[in-house]
């Protein structure tokens, strides 16, 4: 079926929609919804899946949802009740569904038992219930005298068939045509029809909706039986047919050549004589072969279409590179005396905001509702609470809010993770929550919303909030703090996130799988968000998550560094200045730091990172621009200057080039240079790592913090991270 | 002139198909996406076949057919439903509710195109 593959795309496509149906009308189902749509609507779901499969050929995929359909089908007529456990069955096997349909597309092979356990539990549901299925095919009544033996004849030569055909009137009624049946005869070979009108009444007596005449056939073929039987396949119960194979004739000795009156001879097919044939349906028989007049009604509106996400992409792509080459322009015109092309300058500016607006045009086909997301955790939840013995309801708001897709598929793990995070440390047993006078069951609302160009997702829980204590004790263990007194409860809510801090021990079967919150954390600022968490204790905490809507462009500050530009992501800039010679200090080590209203800031100088000549190196020359960023905290990056804030479109640099430590993307400048964008984290990295190039300037640049013991009783106003990869000085030895 | 088909299936992949198979043979081809946008496509006027699915959300299949056969414009237009081979039931039910014929999923493109000059010629 090569020739369907083509559709293969769109099946899968289809796929993931239906799939995400399936989970959501499932969710509603587990709410104990007594609406039968909802099983309908299940049941379709999986039916189109199995179609496709079949089409295209992916047996497992297609014998898999035949049984979960067949188990679908037994529950919305009835014959299988609806139970807890039976829709928790119906979950997993639309996880195996999903699974399957994942391998299809990705040509993966799964082992032959896969899914196996979930048949073997459908198998055993059915049990409970009479089987129904059965072979009612319609063909029965044809098998007449003279099929075994066709069965075994091997096809050499034509074999002659008798056929007596009678239709009753129901064939009429379904539309079906004797004359379209005799042309299909005259397919498999030379066909002889013998018309009998002896049944046809007076023309008063006539009833326009009977059938009144048979056909005696004798047909010449090489098709087997079941050829011929195959041409009556719609109509045998709507008529008298019988088929004979006669034995011992054969096509060229037939005698049916003359005893067939030549008059009754079948007509050419085009001038074929309704009278007869039609008899039972004489206004029919023009209609069809009448060209249709005024053709069918115009398709109705449509309001959505399918498109290729390669072709937005290509799209989004091309208004990126427009929005490159319109600030070319702009920059080439800034140049240029204001009063010179007014004319010019307007159209420009026109130009300016037309790409705007044209690029928020295109980045908003790419947006699509949190929803996908959201309706993914209400089972989640219902699992969960089922496991931990807790009694949870999930509120959902604000799940039409519009991200960007890639933003869409990257925010499903974080969400999962926190979601865990507040049933399992979060929300009390029953028993500790009446006990503290709160309602039994215990609230988790997920929001979603548009703040100031991002998305800000709030997974709040009404449980014991963060146990302090506990956060500080474990902290202390870990060695990621040395003084808690330091902290304020913010901070320390926040350690939960710190690297390090989750560890083995505190993993149960919920929250654990591994991954700790400083993944979650590290995950998210990938994606250019962030994440915090506040809490009150007793009352519950709020996971606050704030991602870009989009991940194909953003605003980046422009700075240079000798003859290299970069661009530091806005989100991570808290401020910029130009440090006095005072201010820059040194530790024993190398680090470097820049006192800034009395904190010690660590410096990294991008000459450094990326060994630029050139480069200003003297921090109180050059200019120190301060980033945050949760992992480290502040810190300062020395450049030379900035150049400007603007909107850049990303490019990544695995597909085009090769990854490069300390970048994350890079950019077209309006000049047509590209420019890294820089990833500030990475950057830290590397400058904490790498050996500092001593050189002269420097040495005479920064003062050792010996020399200024007052920056002792700061140092541990520090970020913690940025405190933990430094070592303590030894002041004084 | 090209003879008119009506496909109705809620299953884009499907519609794709028999479309694609259809049009390659020259049939001109109206897709819907359940019986009730197939009927309001088809208002009053005549169709040379129409295929449609059993399971669709809004008017199944079935009903489809009941409503067709109920207007006169389209008691003697063939219709066929697309089974699978596991529910031979619906065969039945298709048949019981008017339809001339049926089709069973998956199938060859040279089987549609079998079918449907089996009972439009």
């Amino acid at each position: 079926m090569d020739e369907y593959a083509q559709f293969k795309v769109t099946y899968f496509a289809e796929c993931s929609e239906l799939l995400s149906d399936v989970e959501s009308q499932l969710s509603e189902l587990s709410v104990g919804t007594e609406d039968p749509e909802v099983l309908h609507a299940i049941f379709r779901a999986v039916h189109s899946i199995k179609a496709g499969a079949g089409a295209f050929k992916y047996t497992k995929l297609a014998e898999f949802s035949h049984e979960f359909e067949a188990l679908l089908d037994r529950m919305r007529d009835g014959r299988i009740a609806v139970t807890e456990e039976g829709v928790s069955l119906l979950f997993r096997a639309s996880d195996i569904l999903s699974a399957m349909v994942e391998a299809a597309e990705g040509g993966d092979d799964l082992s032959d038992d896969y899914g196996q356990q979930i048949l073997d539990e459908i198998t055993l549901i059915a049990k409970g219930e009479v089987k129904s299925k059965g072979s009612e095919t319609s063909e029965d009544t044809t098998a007449d005298a003279g099929t075994a033996e066709a069965d075994d004849e091997a096809p050499n030569g034509p074999s002659v068939y008798h056929i007596a055909f009678a239709p009753k009137a129901e064939l009429f009624k379904h539309a079906n045509e004797p004359l379209l049946i005799v042309r299909e005869l005259q397919t498999l070979g030379k066909v002889q029809a013998l018309p009998s009108l002896n049944n046809l009444p007076s023309l008063q007596a006539m009833d326009g909706e009977e059938a009144y005449i048979s056909w005696d056939f004798i047909l010449s073929t090489e098709a087997s039986f079941e050829d011929v039987e195959e041409v009556f396949e719609f109509v045998t119960e709507d008529c008298a047919l019988k088929i004979e194979l006669q034995p011992d004739q054969v096509a060229s000795q037939s005698p049916v050549d003359a005893a067939v009156p030549t008059s009754a001879a079948l007509p050419e097919p085009d001038t074929a004589t309704p009278p007869l044939v039609g008899a039972g349906k004489d206004d029919a028989v023009p209609q069809t072969a009448t060209p249709v007049a005024g053709g069918v009604k115009g398709p109705a509106k449509v309001s959505s279409i399918r498109v290729d996400l390669d072709r937005i992409d290509r799209l989004v792509n091309m208004v990126g590179e427009l929005v490159i080459t319109q600030s070319m322009l702009s920059q080439q015109t800034s140049e240029l005396p204001s009063d010179s092309m007014p004319n010019m300058a307007r159209g420009l500016e026109e130009l300016a905001l037309h790409t705007r607006e044209l690029q928020e045009s295109v980045m908003a086909i790419r947006m699509q509702p949190v929803k996908s997301v959201f309706s993914r955790m209400p089972r989640l939840v219902r699992e969960l609470s089922t496991k931990l013995n807790k009694k949870v309801k999930l509120n959902t708001i604000g799940e039409n809010t519009e991200v960007d897709k890639t933003v869409i598929e990257e925010i499903s793990d974080p969400i999962t993770h926190m979601i865990r995070n507040s049933l399992d440390h979060g929300l009390e047993s029953p028993e500790e929550r009446v006990e503290a006078g709160k309602p039994e069951v215990g609230t988790v609302t997920l929001s979603a919303e548009h703040r100031g160009g991002r998305i800000v997702i709030t997974i709040a829980d009404d449980g014991r909030g963060i146990n302090r204590e506990a956060v500080v004790k474990r902290a202390l263990q870990r060695g990621l703090i040395s003084d808690p007194n330091q902290l304020s409860d913010d901070e320390i809510d926040n350690m939960i996130f710190a690297p390090g801090f989750s560890t083995a021990e505190q993993v149960t079967d919920v929250s654990g799988r591994g991954v700790g919150m400083d993944v979650v954390r590290r995950n998210i600022q990938s994606l250019g968000g962030r994440v915090s968490i506040q809490s009150t204790p007793g009352k519950g905490s709020r996971f606050t998550l704030t991602l870009p809507l989009t991940l194909a462009v953003m605003d980046g500050m422009i700075v240079e560094a000798g003859a290299e530009k970069y661009v530091i992501p806005i989100t991570n800039i808290v401020e910029s200045l130009r440090p006095s010679r005072e201010a820059l200090k040194k530790l024993p080590n190398g680090q470097r730091l820049v006192r800034i209203r009395g904190q010690y800031i660590p410096l990294c100088a991008l000459y450094n990172v990326f060994n630029i000549s050139g480069a200003r190196k003297d921090p109180a020359r050059a200019l120190v621009v301060l980033v945050e960023s949760e992992e480290f905290g502040t810190t300062g990056i020395v450049v030379d200057r900035l150049l400007g804030q603007q909107q850049v479109v990303i490019k990544s640099l695995e597909s085009n080039y090769r990854p490069v430590p300390g970048v994350s993307a890079a950019t077209i400048l309006g000049n047509g240079k590209v420019a890294p964008i820089l990833d500030i984290e990475a950057i830290y990295r590397i400058s904490q790592s790498k050996k500092i190039i001593e050189d002269d300037e420097e040495d005479l640049v920064f003062g050792s913090l010996n020399d200024a013991p007052e920056g002792l009783d700061h140092l541990n106003d520090m970020p913690p991270a940025a405190q933990s990869s430094m070592p303590q000085p030894t002041v004084g030895s | 002139m090209a003879k008119k088909i009506l496909a109705v299936d809620d299953s884009k992949t499907m519609r794709d198909m028999v479309s694609f198979t259809l049009k390659g043979a020259g049939y001109d081809v109206v897709e819907a996406e359940d019986g009730l946008v197939a009927l309001d496509r088809i208002g009053g006027n005549s169709v040379d076949l129409v295929i449609t699915d059993i399971n669709m959300p809004n008017m199944d299949g079935i009903s489809l057919v009941k409503a067709l056969r109920q207007n006169p414009a389209h008691s003697s237009t063939p219709i066929l439903v697309l089974t699978t081979e596991s529910d031979d039931g619906k065969k039945n039910e298709g048949r019981a509710a008017g339809a001339t014929g049926w089709i069973v999923k998956p199938f060859e493109p040279e089987k549609l195109l079998k079918v449907v000059q089996k009972v439009c010629g």
